[in-house]
């Protein structure tokens, strides 16, 4: 069972599809909140111009989540401070 | 890392997969880069090759024969060692060095590391395509609302429905192919709202004859959609979207001429999903630091001025596809290889196509480049589309700059053009660069001219660390 964890949630993927996909795949539509208005924020473009998707991978932030491929064993961690 | 070439091709989308070929066929060595995990770009966008199985997606696809062909051209190159295919790998800046071009990249290819690369070549394509157009409405930041490129990028990528029940808006052909895709996959669609009249199209009846392909694919998505039960609404438009935390309501309402919704027209539709797309603007970012001109695309955005060798004004510098003007993938591969034959001809290489195979070629792209200002002709942005804002409404998606924000600095102050707001208000300096909301922006304060992304874009953001790597000889040209 190919795995990464979302805030320490294991959540499945197809190997192949980005992190975007196997968020949006898994019911996710928002997974940070935007710095002044703390709105929520998941997917908007999905070819990584508009930069909704971010997400932080292994401790790394602004990563675009509709970019990156998941790879078994990702820590990904989002909510605020992803775009900072 | 450095690799070298005769020719760096800067997308593997149609334009970008149709040079290297042909270069390559030339006899050229070529080194083709995207920041894609696979080769196609947006029309032809597929899973990572070894997920095909596990992700089937080629019923959702058109003209597959012509992309398998340019694969099996490719991978043939790749073997004999000419061609060098980095996928994954992100160009943010192109530079000119001596006669020829230093073209700075990262792998990110084991995200979230970034590893330096340097790529360099007297001949440059930049091949990077467009990305789609945006007017904001009342919640168009409610998840749940994506750019309909980005339903058919889950879709083709990662084979997602991003929904149960959608709503399509905006214009152009290309709501269609996204409709039929998502009722493929299973997702209802309950409306496709086309802001445009159907009968716009009568005043443009020879491109249209002339195109009896586009009539057929039109016909074709038409039988899905009706098959499916697909509503196809004209000029009709979503005017706002609610929801706590994810969109729930779709508000549409029918349009007069202009744009300006009827009263009394407007219905509440449920949905999970909103869709919207009015046509795309043409990714510039390597092209405008470089010096190229620019030129009207006729559909309100600027676009790279060519001839009718696909060069720019800038010497070795050639583009081809979207970054053109927005033409569909078709006018992308004819000009992608013959901006691949202008290089050619340019180093004076040995291998040129026949003659006879680039007159078709020329008529080719003549032809579907008449067809594309009929279509953007027949698909105007509303020229009243802004009666749909509020002064709340989110302009600016990264920044949080309000409608209200961006028509006060243009009433009270000096705002003329999208620039100048973004120093006024904010609006387009965020992560995107303006990417989103620009085009709107411009529309707000400056409806007369096309609309050019700002100058001074970083095509991705890149690290420290990945800066750091590079070494000296080429952080004095960035
Ligand atoms: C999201 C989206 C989905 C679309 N889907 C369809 C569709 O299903 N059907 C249809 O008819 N038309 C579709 N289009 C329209 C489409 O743009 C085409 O007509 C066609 O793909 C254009 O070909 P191109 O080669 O010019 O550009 P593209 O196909 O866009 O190829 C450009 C390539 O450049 C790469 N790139 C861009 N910037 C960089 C960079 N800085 N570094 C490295 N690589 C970079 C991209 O990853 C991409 O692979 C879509 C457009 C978008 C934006
Ligand atoms: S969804 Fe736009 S950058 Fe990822």
């Amino acid at each position: 069972m190919s795995e990464f964890t979302v805030d320490g949630e294991l959540l499945p993927f197809v190997p192949g599809q980005t992190l975007a996909a196997a968020l949006v795949a898994s019911g996710r539509v928002a997974w940070r909140v935007t710095r002044l208005g703390q709105r929520p924020r998941g997917v908007f473009c999905g070819i990584g111009v508009c930069f909704d998707c971010l997400v932080t991978i292994d401790g790394q932030g602004g990563q675009r989540a509709c970019l990156v491929q998941a790879r078994t064993g990702m820590a990904i961690t989002t909510g605020e401070g992803d775009d900072d | 890392m450095t690799e070298s070439g005769d020719f760096v091709v800067v997308g593997a989308g149609p334009a970008g997969m149709a040079a290297a070929a042909t270069a390559l066929d030339g006899g050229l060595r070529v080194v083709l880069v995207d920041s894609g995990a696979a080769l196609g770009g947006q029309f032809w966008r597929h899973p990572p090759r070894q997920a095909r199985q596990a992700i089937p997606t080629a019923d959702l696809h058109h003209g597959l024969r012509e992309y398998r062909a340019l694969c099996a051209t490719l991978s043939a190159h790749a073997r004999t060692g000419r061609l060098t295919l980095l996928l994954n790998h992100h160009v943010w800046s192109a530079v000119r060095e001596g006669e020829g071009f230093a073209v700075h990249a990262v792998d990110r290819s084991r995200a979230p590391e970034e590893t330096p690369v340097v790529l360099r070549a007297p001949a440059l394509l930049v091949a990077t395509g467009a990305y789609d157009r945006q007017l904001p409405f009342p919640g168009w930041d409610l998840p749940g609302v994506l750019t309909i490129g980005g339903l058919q990028a889950l879709l083709k990528g990662g084979g997602v429905a991003a929904g149960r029940r959608v709503v399509l808006g905006g214009t152009g052909p290309f709501l269609l192919p996204v409709a039929a895709a998502l009722a493929a996959r299973g997702a209802e669609v309950a409306a496709v709202c086309e802001a445009a009249a159907p009968s716009a199209w009568l005043r443009h009846p020879v491109p249209l004859l002339r195109n009896p392909a586009k009539w057929a694919e039109g016909a074709r998505y038409a039988g899905t959609l009706a098959r499916h039960r697909v509503p196809v609404r004209t000029r009709t438009a979503i005017v706002g979207a609610e929801g706590d935390g994810r969109v729930a309501v779709v508000r549409v309402a029918s349009l007069d001429a202009d744009g300006t919704p009827l009263p009394g027209t407007e219905r509440r539709i449920e949905a999970d999903t909103v869709g919207v797309g009015w046509g795309f603007a043409p990714q510039l970012d390597l092209l405008v630091p470089l010096g190229c001109t620019l030129a009207d695309a006729g559909d309100g955005t600027m676009a790279a001025a060519v001839d009718d060798g696909q060069r720019t004004d800038v010497p070795g510098l050639y583009a081809a596809g979207e970054t053109c003007g927005v033409g569909g993938a078709a006018l992308a591969v004819n000009e992608g290889a013959i901006a691949a034959v202008s290089v050619l001809t340019d180093l004076r290489a040995s291998g040129l196509p026949n003659v006879r195979r680039l007159a078709a070629k020329r008529a080719a792209v003549a032809r579907h480049r008449v067809f594309a200002r009929a279509m953007a002709q027949a698909h105007p942005l509303p020229p009243a589309w802004s009666a749909w804002l509020t002064d709340d409404t989110l302009v600016c998606r990264c920044e949080e700059v309000t409608a209200g924000a961006v028509r006060a600095a243009h009433a009270d102050g000096p705002a003329s053009d999208h620039r100048q707001v973004k120093q006024l208000t904010r609006a387009g300096m965020g992560w995107c660069q303006g990417r989103m909301c620009g085009p709107a922006v411009h529309c707000l304060v400056a409806r007369d001219q096309p609309y050019a992304s700002a100058e001074r874009l970083i095509a991705t953001p890149i690290t420290l660390g990945g800066l750091a790597g590079l070494d000296e000889s080429t952080t004095d040209h960035t």
